[in-house]
């Protein structure tokens, strides 16, 4: 059930600060998509504009339709905690909640929205935990608490976490800058199995990471500071990496620029 | 490279390549100590100048200089300044304890005098201030219901109040209110009780007592809440702040509502601090005298009832009783302080326990 997403003109901003100019993408179901481009340049804004979480900050708002599969989430009567449930979030740093055990941690986004079946939700731990291949590791310590883990562990137990609740897409922003290179091989492996199930977004600042991963991505670029970031080129990976269209492109993968 | 930056030397921290530096032996200190109290004792006692309490001054102080002086002498000048600030931290310490540990050696020796069945079981009904019976019971009661009411009231109030300027407030109203919390937290508890006195038993409840001003338990406990409000909502606030805006947007990010995130996520985390500010409030509340003289106006018998009637409370019962010239009173005075004292630790070790509690074995 993974949703294409359209992305028209949109545009983000920090109060008065324009973050992000006009951008316009379309994101196939069942794949996965890379955000690449130098620090600043609005490839987490654009993220975060995708379920909505860039609002969450004072001051910030978006203009602009972004579609998923033909509904646009920025319309007024569109419900907030619908959109977030449809498209999962995994973040940079880890941030398992420290008053919760593993297994309460997985099915938050279940029991929160109201589902108390004692069955489904030990399923639903099992499913995620397996599906976030941490659950080898952590089944005989459910009930111990989720802030105990590695990091590595940890930010996969974010992504059981995230994956728990079905969404349709799952936004993973620099899911790996606080990880170690084993624990970043575990979860490229996992975006790998994870894209048969769900629409994936990665932003990343490792081009390699986005080589090894993606089928398409999109470089993210600034003319200087200040400047609104725009999207300056989407296509294949493979393209991308061996024969960018845009000289900004090749100067930033070449490592001339950025 | 100009010829001017050639010019500026490189400041010299360390000299030469050696590692191990002279080091004052371990037993140094204390027989800088001892010389320095045996010192202090021939220059203060021995010219007849003061007593002991001089002599440990001097002492401390010579002990402070002669430390720095030898570690400078053989160690160097850092390490010599390292040894005296070191022990000026301790003594600081020490300085800092000393009124605590006198307090609270003072309160149980002389308060266990008359901590007894007796003391704790009777009121002071039919007893005048010049028996060497009669007890705080009746106050004990009477402070348990009135910081008991006031906790109700003031820890849902502040906590909602602390959630709204740090969640949900935006601009002008939670800046006003973040400064009026600000302005209550100064409030002499006296003006606390002559706001309710003037408010609640002269206007209110007349109304509903046949013209008469009703003075009772339960006008202290809102006296004591308009005193612990701000404690309450300011240390839950500073806690909710300390809350990582990433578990928010965690909880966000799974589709989560915001009052939901609130309550399940931020306050959970925040829970301890949260409880240790609420203390605080409590203990404060518990302690105070004027607005219960104020408004419950005291009683010498046991009134179960906070909505009804004149009451005591422990803190107006040792006013009291160190106010009367016998005898007697001054032991029920110390017994009641420690009582008090004895009360609120428990209550504060017990909503400790209560908060560190987790599910989650650690």
């Amino acid at each position: 059930m993974a949703k294409r997403i359209e992305a028209h003109g949109v545009t983000a901003f920090y109060s008065s600060f324009k973050a992000i100019d006009s951008i316009n993408m379309t994101i196939e179901p069942k794949s996965v998509t890379a955000l690449i481009g130098p620090s600043g340049c609005g490839k987490s804004t654009f993220l975060r504009s995708i379920n909505r979480m860039h609002e969450v900050l004072p001051g910030a708002r978006n203009e602009g339709k972004l579609l998923i599969d033909g509904q646009n989430v920025y319309d007024n009567d569109v419900d907030v905690t619908a959109v977030r449930r449809m498209i999962g979030m995994v973040f940079q740093r880890p941030n398992p909640f420290p008053t919760m055990s593993i297994y309460d941690n997985v099915i938050s986004g279940l029991r929160l929205n109201g589902v108390r079946k004692k069955s489904t939700l030990d399923d639903a731990v099992e499913k995620a935990l397996r599906g976030a291949n941490l659950w080898n590791e952590v089944k005989d310590r459910l009930p111990r608490p989720g802030a105990g883990l590695s990091g590595g562990q940890q930010q996969r137990l974010c992504i059981a976490r995230a994956i728990a609740v079905e969404p349709q897409v799952l936004l993973m922003d620099e899911p790996c800058s606080a990880l170690d290179p084993i624990s970043t091989l575990k979860i490229e492996d996992l975006i790998s199995e994870l894209k048969n199930r769900f629409t994936i977004v990665i932003v990343t600042h490792n081009m390699q990471q986005a080589a090894r991963v993606s089928d398409r991505t999109g470089f993210f670029s600034i003319d200087q500071t200040g400047d609104p970031g725009r999207l300056i080129e989407y296509d294949d990976t493979s393209k991308i990496f061996t024969n960018p269209s845009e000289k900004k492109t090749e100067d930033y993968i070449t490592g001339r620029f950025g | 490279m100009t010829a001017q930056v050639d010019t500026e030397r490189p400041v010299v921290i360390a000299s030469g390549d050696q590692l191990k530096a002279k080091r004052l032996p371990t037993w140094a200190p204390v027989a800088v100590a001892a010389a320095a109290i045996v010192l202090a004792a021939g220059l203060v006692m021995g010219t007849g100048w003061g007593g002991p309490v001089l002599t440990g001054v001097v002492a401390a102080v010579l002990f402070i200089v002669g430390l720095g002086v030898a570690g400078g002498v053989v160690e160097g000048r850092r390490a010599g300044s390292n040894r005296v600030a070191t022990t000026l931290i301790y003594s600081a310490f020490l300085l800092a304890l000393a009124p605590l540990l006198s307090v609270a050696f003072v309160l149980v020796t002389k308060g266990f005098e008359r901590l007894d069945g007796n003391f704790l079981g009777t009121s002071m009904k039919n007893i005048s201030a010049f028996d060497a019976n009669g007890g705080a019971y009746h106050a004990i009661i009477g402070t348990l219901e009135q910081a008991g009411i006031a906790t109700l009231i003031t820890v849902p109030l502040g906590i909602a109040g602390a959630i709204y300027i740090v969640e949900y407030g935006r601009g002008f109203l939670a800046n006003a209110i973040r400064f009026f919390v600000d302005v209550m937290t100064g409030i002499p508890s006296i003006v606390a009780g002559l706001f309710i006195l003037s408010f609640w038993v002269f206007v209110v409840t007349p109304i509903f007592n046949d013209g008469r001003p009703g003075y009772s338990g339960f006008a202290a406990a809102l006296a004591l809440s308009v005193l612990m409000l701000p404690t309450v909502v300011r240390s839950t606030e500073e806690m909710l702040r300390l809350v990582p805006g990433a578990l928010r947007e965690g909880a966000y990010a799974l589709g989560i509502p915001k009052w939901k995130t609130i309550m399940k996520i931020v306050l959970p985390t925040a829970g301890p601090g949260i409880v240790t500010g609420c203390m605080l409030a409590v203990a404060r509340a518990a302690g105070e005298t004027a607005p219960v003289l104020l408004v419950a106006g005291g009683n010498p018998a046991i009134n179960f009832s906070p909505f009804s009637d004149n009451q005591s409370s422990l803190s107006l019962y040792v006013f009291e009783q160190a106010g009367v010239a016998s005898q007697y009173a001054p032991a029920r005075a110390w017994a009641a302080a420690l009582t008090l004292v004895v009360i609120v630790l428990t209550l504060t070790v017990l909503a400790k326990l209560l908060a560190r509690r987790n599910k989650l074995a650690r």
